[in-house]
């Protein structure tokens, strides 16, 4: 799915967290919002995902406005910074939510649903976890259950939000390529916040560069370090 | 180099930081049992020894009483009202207060807690102000049949108010603790609000719902001065259980007063049990929701 960003703002009360900014996504690009801290990266996130609604501008999937489309509808698979797993559930019922949560004429049968948890632990590479709790999980594996339980509901495209900032280096590595080859894998439309701009450049097709509220630059990784557009992204990436 | 050698192959007796010497340690303890000896046990033992100074016959005789049993069963609708209502309440109240940012949700805080600070006969006073005869209401509502004050509304209105911070003031700092991420998750699973209530919000705050009911309710039975002011104490009528208790101790029914005394002593005493038995049976489930 391709997503249009037109001239989007937000304010929370008297705070510009979002000026205008502007955006097109091709269709299955794994994009990079890069940005310090406060930059408006979260914000933007939610907008899309229908968590928060712009102050003014439109969103457009596929074409369609969407600006005004419920948190539901826009079935957007959703990966909270601290994974917001839930804590009261096993792994296998997280995963199951999405599914379950359906209207019952497109809710799958139990066993299909057996079937799709079973399958989605498998492409996270933890195919045995399915009985234990969030809370006996390592960081790495409540991430990567946060993709899969996200992945279930058939998403039109991803939204992950800072999805490594709470691992440690080592297991953040590992977990990048994990990212890129699910990604490659569903073919969805990904869009990841991260302030880490080594992995930004690794990890993306494309690498937005936010900073206080602002589009400072979009590109490929490589064009980007080449011709960094402003001041800002010249220190930025240079860090 | 040879230094941390030398330390680290002499041996010595480490102990963890938080472990006080076993001196201190049975010292506390043995102070607590004391304390709770004299506050606690001693007063809930001369109860129950003066409830059964003449016999159990004569104790359960003495509940067997019209007046009594019409005490013990307004008690119980009382509790049976409010302790539902206030649940509720307290529920709506918390989510209101934590799941959404609103102006004036500081002083809303402020207010929850007014039953706890203002006394219970003022609070009694409050509802014979509004709802007494001397006002246009109150005067309203006798003439439609349906009094409030000296009748059992207005105890199960003041047992309300009373009783309405218990649930909220359980719930709000767990529910803040918890944030909103679980619940917003829910929704881009494509959950609807009420799913989302009944299968993330509340299965993460059943024990502090449960505490929060637990205290609700042994308050709704056994608050005395803001019911003893909007009751006029008819008996056999607008009689609670401890508006019960103080007329017959002022009657020198020494042994009914002290019986019926024991009767609320004891089912706060179940509800405390139950509660114990519910943390003790569902030990992992607690551990998983406040870790985490
Ligand atoms: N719910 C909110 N209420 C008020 N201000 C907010 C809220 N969410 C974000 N902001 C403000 O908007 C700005 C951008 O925040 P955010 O999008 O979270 O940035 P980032 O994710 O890049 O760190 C910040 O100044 C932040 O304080
Ligand atoms: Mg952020």
């Amino acid at each position: 799915m391709n997503i249009e960003i037109e001239e989007i703002s937000k304010d929370f009360g008297t705070t510009a967290a979002l000026h205008p900014v502007s955006l097109s996504i091709p269709s299955g690009t794994l994009v990079a919002l890069l940005g310090p801290s406060g930059s408006g990266k979260t914000t933007l996130l939610r907008i899309l995902g229908g968590l928060e609604f712009p102050t003014a501008g439109r969103v457009l999937f596929d074409g369609a406005d969407a600006t005004n489309l419920s948190v539901q509808d826009r079935r957007a698979g959703f990966v909270f910074q601290s994974y917001a797993l839930f804590r009261h559930m096993t792994v296998f019922d997280n995963i199951a939510y999405g599914l379950r949560a359906r209207p019952r004429k497109s809710r799958p049968q139990t066993a299909e649903i057996a079937r799709r948890v079973t399958k989605l632990l498998e492409l996270i590479k933890l195919p045995d976890i399915g009985a234990r709790y969030p809370s006996q999980l390592s960081g790495g594996q409540r991430q990567r259950v946060a993709l899969a339980r996200a992945l279930a509901i058939e998403p039109r495209m991803m939204l992950l939000d800072e999805p490594f900032g709470a691992l440690d280096a080592k297991v953040r590595r590992e977990l990048r390529q994990g990212l890129r080859d699910i990604h490659d894998t569903t073919g969805l439309t990904s869009i990841f916040v991260t302030h880490d701009q080594e992995e930004a450049m690794e990890l993306a097709d494309l690498v937005v560069v936010m900073s206080m509220g602002r589009i400072e630059q979009v590109g490929k990784p490589e064009d980007i370090r080449a011709r960094p557009k402003t001041e800002f992204v010249r220190e930025f990436i240079s860090a | 180099m040879t230094d941390t050698l030398t330390i680290s192959s002499r041996p010595r007796a480490f102990r963890p930081a938080t472990t006080e010497p076993t001196m201190v340690k049975w010292a506390l303890i043995a102070f607590c049992l004391a304390v709770l000896t004299v506050l606690l046990f001693a007063p809930l033992f001369a109860v129950f020894d003066e409830a059964l100074r003449r016999g159990w016959a004569f104790a359960v005789a003495s509940l067997s009483e019209p007046d009594a049993q019409a005490a013990i069963r307004l008690t119980l609708l009382v509790a049976a009202i409010t302790v539902p209502l206030n649940a509720v309440f307290g529920i709506a109240a918390a989510w209101a207060i934590t799941k959404f940012d609103w102006r004036g949700k500081a002083w809303v805080i402020t207010l929850i807690d007014l039953p706890f600070s203002v006394s219970p006969v003022v609070a009694g006073l409050l509802f014979v102000l509004m709802f007494g005869a001397n006002s246009a209401l109150g005067a309203w509502l006798v003439a439609n049949g349906f009094p409030v004050v000296f009748a059992v509304p207005g105890i199960v209105l003041a047992t309300l108010f009373i009783t309405f911070p218990f649930v909220a003031r359980e719930l709000i700092p767990v529910m803040l603790e918890q944030g909103r991420a679980e619940e917003e998750a829910a929704l881009t699973l494509g959950a609807s609000g009420w799913r989302t209530f009944l299968t993330v919000t509340l299965p993460n705050i059943r024990w502090a719902l449960l505490y929060g009911v637990l205290l609700c309710n042994a308050r709704a039975m056994g608050e005395f001065g803001a019911v003893a002011v909007v009751s006029g104490k008819i008996r056999g009528q607008t009689t609670t259980m401890p508006l019960m208790i103080e007329m017959f101790y002022n009657e020198y029914l020494s042994v009914a007063a002290f019986t019926m005394a024991g009767l609320l002593a004891l089912l706060a005493f179940v509800t405390l049990t139950l509660k114990t038995a519910l943390e003790w049976r569902y030990a992992d489930q607690l551990a998983a929701t406040y870790r985490h």
